[in-house]
């Protein structure tokens, strides 16, 4: 393996990232002495949806965590658009994990997608009645709409998280990143989220996930990014979802058979 | 007495401590909202421990230079910085140290206090003869309290208002959401200190009236009784410097009718009082409409399984269920169905079938949610819906609905 000291990392000024919607480059993070993430570069294709896939503990939602500047790492460059993620923050939307809030929060549903529109209520400006169609328009788009007045914690877990993924929408933003969507979720909500999603990408989005079933993932998406703390892989689903590249990630957790019937026959 | 205390006819004195304590207890409650939906409650606890020390200081400072020690901003000031210190301690430790937060708490709270405690004996002993009434600062005291220092309270306490106001949305996102926030763009270390800093403010602002020792109850009561009345961030923060603000006032007013009641002490009981209506009378999340919903749920069950036994012929062994079965005359004495009791019986099943359809279909799955096995379908969907329903069932259409 190629060890780059931390001094010369990253990539050289003259790399045009401008049409790139998101491009790490160098990035590691750690969590005490040991990385969760070392020293990975990752390039997301425009108008792609991109699966970020690793066994348990490979620092999936951390690169994603950090690529957001949720969390600090030691070493690295994010570039969103071609530009510092600091003047980008408006062109992403997030969706957490589920489990990073609290339930008994006083708000109702139509609240939490209205936080999506924070940005253009700023501090101060009240909340119009164009607001409300628009939070109301992205409950519809993920079939919410019943629940706008309810309280947060009295919904199931997959329409809290499709919820979220409202208030996603409601920001307007053209590049989705969600951390584990589908986990924990009924098949009816995977459905709905994942016809949202790939709606988003008819519309030029770029949409990248944290995700976990490998069943699904040349179903739902159309390029992927194998890690295990460090780079495995990425490409198009077609040439990099492979028996070799799973060996690689996953190591001895997936039993040979499992990857033969997963992965796409290189035929 | 009361009223005229209420009335402001009390006084010039009286009326300038109600104002003031007011002000102080509507920027309280609001203030508090975020920092109890933020789960700092606590730290509220530090701050103002830690205002002592600062206190002592200020006052040894303004006698050194020859100055009146019991200055009102000064001792303010003074308080705020070595409040601001302790607050840098805390955040110090829990950052660079394996101390949790509720350990720093501790640590820095002690510590504080008790070198202010040190302090404010030194100053006894001090031959200056100003330094009656700072003790005061630890109850809070409101005998003596000037024009001047009605207008700095109620000065602080509208400025820290509006800053909370201000800074709602933020507050608000960071509360609820901190990785989402922070995804967004929002530095939420600097949201955090903003949500300390005004609770700063409020702690230094309240001391004359307060005291340090309860000032934490004026930030964390009001919204914890809020909380019980409604689901809305804005509308609990609302609720939140209402109930602070009348706390204060009325507080005020009755230690304003017997002068050896102290004022801090009695506006925190009569926030507590309020804590304790709303935590027993509040719908919804109160004690006692708990109680209610659930006596009604367990007679609406009995009911519920009553009618379906007797749907299907079983008997039906439990007491209970055959006593709410005769009360609502659906059965005899001897425990066979009446009319009423036999067509009830068949609606009954028929909804049983009715549901299953319902919550199997994902089209329907807003009324499937409210789904809890005993309520009647015509309250959650249409006639046109329900009768697509039967139609999908093909059961026969003759039970009335």
């Amino acid at each position: 393996m190629n060890l780059k000291l931390a001094s010369d990392l990253g990539t050289p000024p003259t790399e045009d990232l401008s049409g790139v919607p998101l491009a790490v480059r160098g990035m590691t993070v750690s969590y005490g002495q040991k990385p969760a993430v070392f020293s990975v570069d990752m390039t997301i294709q425009n108008g792609s949806m991109s699966a970020i896939i690793g066994p348990n503990g490979a620092g999936k939602s951390t690169l994603l965590k950090a690529a957001l500047g949720v969390i600090k790492p030691l070493a690295g460059r994010v570039s969103v658009y071609g530009k510092p993620l600091k003047s980008q923050h408006h062109r992403i939307a997030y969706v957490p994990q589920r489990a990073s809030v609290d339930w008994d929060f006083p708000t109702r549903v139509i609240d939490v997608v209205l936080m999506g529109l924070y940005r253009e209520l700023g501090l101060l400006r009240r909340v119009r009645t164009s607001h409300m169609e628009t939070a109301m328009a992205c409950l519809d788009r993920v079939g919410m709409t019943d629940f706008a007045e309810r309280q947060i914690g009295q919904l199931s877990g997959g329409q809290q998280q499709r919820v979220f993924l409202a208030r996603a929408l409601a920001q307007g933003a053209d590049l989705y990143l969600l951390d584990e969507p589908f986990a924990g979720v009924d098949a009816a909500t995977e459905k709905a989220i994942i016809a949202v999603l790939k709606s988003l990408k008819d519309d030029g989005k770029t949409v990248v996930a944290v995700h976990h079933d490998l069943a699904t993932v040349s179903d739902y998406f159309d390029q992927v990014f194998l890690i295990n703390t460090r780079k495995v892989a990425e490409g198009p689903v077609a040439t990099t979802f492979t028996a070799e590249n799973l060996n690689a990630a996953y190591g001895g957790r997936l039993a040979t058979a499992q990857i033969d019937r997963l992965a796409v026959s290189a035929l | 007495m009361l009223t005229e205390a209420l009335t402001l006819q009390l006084g010039y004195n009286a009326t300038l401590v109600a104002l003031g304590a007011m002000f102080l207890g509507v920027a309280a409650g609001v203030t508090g909202t975020f920092l109890f939906l933020r789960k700092r409650a606590l730290v509220s606890d530090a701050i103002s421990h830690a205002t002592l020390p600062g206190v002592g200081l200020a006052f040894m400072i303004m006698v050194a230079f020859g100055g009146d020690g019991r200055n009102l901003l000064g001792l303010l000031l003074g308080s705020a910085l070595s409040a601001s210190f302790g607050l840098l301690c805390i955040g110090w430790l829990t950052r660079r140290t394996r101390l949790a937060e509720d350990a720093a708490i501790g640590a820095v709270l002690s510590v504080f206090f008790g070198f202010g405690i040190v302090l404010l004996t030194i100053i006894q002993t001090m031959r200056v003869g100003q330094q009656a009434g700072l003790e005061g600062f630890l109850l809070g005291s409101t005998a003596g309290m000037l024009w001047n220092d009605a207008v700095i309270i109620a000065v602080g306490g509208a400025l820290t208002l509006a800053v909370v106001i201000a800074l709602r949305r933020p507050m608000t996102l960071v509360a609820f959401d901190p990785e989402y926030a922070a995804a967004r763009g929002l530095n939420v270390a600097r949201v955090d200190l903003a949500i300390m800093g005004l609770a700063m403010a409020v702690t230094v602002v309240g001391l004359k009236i307060v005291g340090l020792i309860l000032i934490v109850a004026m930030l964390i009561i009001p919204p914890v009784a809020a909380r019980f009345w409604s689901e809305r961030t804005d509308h609990v923060a609302l609720i939140a410097g209402g109930i602070g603000g009348a706390s204060a006032y009325i507080g005020a007013g009755l230690s304003a009718v017997a002068p050896a009641l102290p004022t801090g002490p009695i506006i925190v009981l009569v926030s507590f009082a309020t804590f304790l209506i709303s935590l027993l009378l509040a719908p919804g999340r109160g004690v006692l409409a708990a109680v209610l919903r659930h006596r009604r749920f367990q007679r609406r069950v009995h009911i519920r399984q009553g009618l379906l036994a007797l749907a299907q012929g079983q008997p039906i062994y439990e007491r209970y269920t055959l006593r709410l079965l005769q009360r609502a005359g659906l059965v005899e004495a001897d425990g066979v169905a009446t009319e009423t009791g036999r067509a009830r019986a068949a609606k009954a099943l028929r909804d049983e079938a009715r549901w299953a359809l319902v919550r199997s279909d994902q089209a329907l799955e807003g009324a499937a949610a409210l789904y809890d096995g005993l309520r009647d379908l015509e309250t959650v969907l249409t006639m046109d819906q329900i009768t697509e329903i039967d139609r999908r069932i093909g059961a026969p259409q003759g039970v009335a609905l």
